[in-house]
């Protein structure tokens, strides 16, 4: 998506070109002709470099699209190797619609096209740093967990990350769940919880799996 | 270990948010240089938030957290530990001192450069030789596949009026084919080499197949007068192109050189193929020129001698360019260094 963003660019500056040919074309035909196979050779090959040189990594696709080119070792990225990268797109584009590149992605385990194997960089994702709904996702009920305070912090420990976001996913999307299925996903997170930590009876008796669950999410995400 | 995360968090967030802005900062100017009290507090913050990111990594607690610290970290080592100097571009500089010593610093890979189109002419020169039906097969070219005596013939009756009314474009053209045949030239290295290879031969072969078949036909001085006013120029570029295209090969190879990292080789080569490449773009612009303008013209519009000696002074001057310049500024670095 990206790239395809970053082609209606490049049609978009083509299309300029070609009206500035057309306004200088009756003053001197053979000026006007070479300037558009100038500027048009130009902006295919400048565009990407310009952009990623000043960008910091990214062309108008990759910015919306929220990719970066970073250099492999995770070292500052140097004008040169955006040079490389881009000039390589000729290699890249063969035989025809980037398919040498594209098949050179797909072999690769970092998603390098030849461009990046030659400059040694790598296209990434920028993460977005994004807090869910919590209050939204929790409700305001009290939470018997929190008052065992020690036991919470080794739960936050225990969990992992993986799993964390499971549980906070299927509170967000509880309601979509079938009875049956959201029954059996909340009691094998609330098993699986119970194992990690051995909370007090007097604070779990009461408490349902989807609850137990709930409350559980609270202390990994909000509560200290 | 256990530790109060929301009361860390809220401890921690002020640095976080300081070391956020201050790579804000470089990001915005690639230049940009901290005084040295800016470049300590950097480094600290760098450290600091390093060291949260481990404290909480083994939290499930914040994932969103856990990937906002290592991008923040991740960001600072690579401005860290990046290229300590990075100097402002100097176009003249890099034309009369750069281009000319990388040049002669990565002598050996022209050098293959030439012996591959040396040795595709002469491949070119013994198969018209041999097979002279194999003149299109050689030369899939349509102007090239007449006799030349025909051609010449066509040319001085012409006087240069072929191409009335469109040299700028024909010229424009010309730039940008040949430069894209450099840049491909220098791109085919990706393949270890293999294809850089194949193209720079491929073009010997039809070099020497053209110049046999003129030299043949009694055609010596037209071939010389039409070729060397813009080939002494547009030859050794994609000669440049293949010789970047070997630096590639050689960093993805590493031959002599497997102490570091492909990365760091290629990370370190990198300059080198840049300007050798902007070098050949250079060259080209001004071959396009030449071809356009004064290598169509032949007798008796532009006499041979003319063109013959306008190509030797031109060659002369690229030999004493590539060989002599930036010299002195080489040895002034060498007694410093």
């Amino acid at each position: 998506m990206a790239m395809l963003t970053d082609l209606l660019v490049i049609s978009a500056a083509n299309r300029i070109i070609g009206l500035i040919r057309d306004v200088f074309v009756a003053l001197d035909p053979d000026t006007a002709q070479a300037v558009e196979v100038l500027l048009y050779f130009l902006v295919m090959v400048l565009y990407a470099i310009l952009c990623e040189l000043l960008l910091n990594g990214q062309t108008l696709g990759k910015r919306i699209f929220k990719l970066r080119v970073v250099d492999a070792s995770g070292l500052r990225l140097e004008p040169s190797q955006v040079i490389i990268r881009n000039l390589l797109r000729l290699v890249d584009g063969l035989p025809m619609f980037y398919l040498l590149g594209g098949i050179t992605c797909l072999l690769n385990t970092r998603m390098q096209r030849l461009g990046d194997i030659a400059a040694s960089t790598v296209v990434v994702r920028i993460p977005e740093v994004s807090h869910p709904d919590l209050d939204n996702v929790l409700g305001s009920k009290y939470n018997s967990l929190l008052e065992h305070r020690h036991l919470c912090a080794r739960l936050r420990q225990r969990v992992t990350p993986e799993v964390a976001a499971i549980a906070l996913e299927a509170l967000t999307r509880r309601d979509r769940l079938d009875p049956v299925a959201r029954l059996k996903v909340f009691a094998g997170l609330a098993a699986h919880f119970r194992e990690l930590v051995d909370f007090p009876a007097a604070a779990t008796e009461s408490l349902g799996d989807e609850q137990y669950v709930r409350n559980v999410v609270e202390i990994l995400y909000r509560a200290g | 270990m256990l530790i109060d995360l929301p009361r860390f968090v809220n401890a921690e967030r002020p640095h976080w948010q300081a070391l956020e802005a201050i790579l804000k900062r470089f990001e915005n100017d690639p230049d940009l240089r901290l005084p040295i009290d800016e470049a300590q507090r950097f480094h600290y913050l760098y450290q600091r938030t390093g060291s949260a990111l481990s404290r909480i990594s083994t939290f499930a607690s914040e994932p969103e957290l856990k990937q906002y610290l290592e991008w923040l970290v991740s960001r600072a080592y690579s401005i860290i530990h990046g290229q300590a100097e990075r100097r402002r571009f100097h176009p003249w500089r890099w034309f009369t001192v750069t281009l000319p010593t990388t040049f002669r610093r990565r002598i050996q890979a022209f050098q293959m450069s030439l012996a591959l189109t040396v040795l595709g002419a002469l491949f070119g020169v013994i198969a018209l030789a041999i097979d002279p039906e194999a003149k299109s097969a050689l030369m899939p070219f349509s102007h090239l596949t007449g006799r030349p005596s025909e051609r010449v013939a066509q040319e001085n009756a012409d006087r240069g009026k072929r191409l009335e009314g469109r040299k700028t474009t024909f010229s424009a053209s010309l730039m940008t084919h040949n430069t894209k045949v450099a840049i491909f030239t220098m791109g085919l290295g990706i393949s270890y080499g293999l294809g850089t290879i194949v193209l720079l031969f491929y073009n010997g072969v039809i070099l020497g197949a053209v110049a046999f078949d003129y030299v043949m036909d009694g055609q010596t001085i037209f071939l010389l007068g039409w070729l060397l006013p813009h080939g002494v120029i547009e030859i050794p570029a994609i000669l440049l192109g293949g010789q970047a295209g070997f630096i590639i090969a050689h960093a993805l190879i590493g031959w002599g050189d497997r102490r570091i990292t492909r990365a760091q080789r290629i990370r370190e080569a990198a300059p080198d193929i840049v300007t050798i490449i902007a070098g050949a773009g250079v060259f080209l612009i001004w071959a396009g020129i030449v071809e356009a303008f004064f290598s169509q013209y032949h007798e008796p519009v532009v006499p041979y001698g003319i063109k013959i000696a306008f190509g030797c002074v031109e060659f002369a001057g690229l030999i004493f360019f590539l060989w002599k310049g930036g010299a002195n500024s080489e040895q002034n670095n060498s007694s410093k260094a």
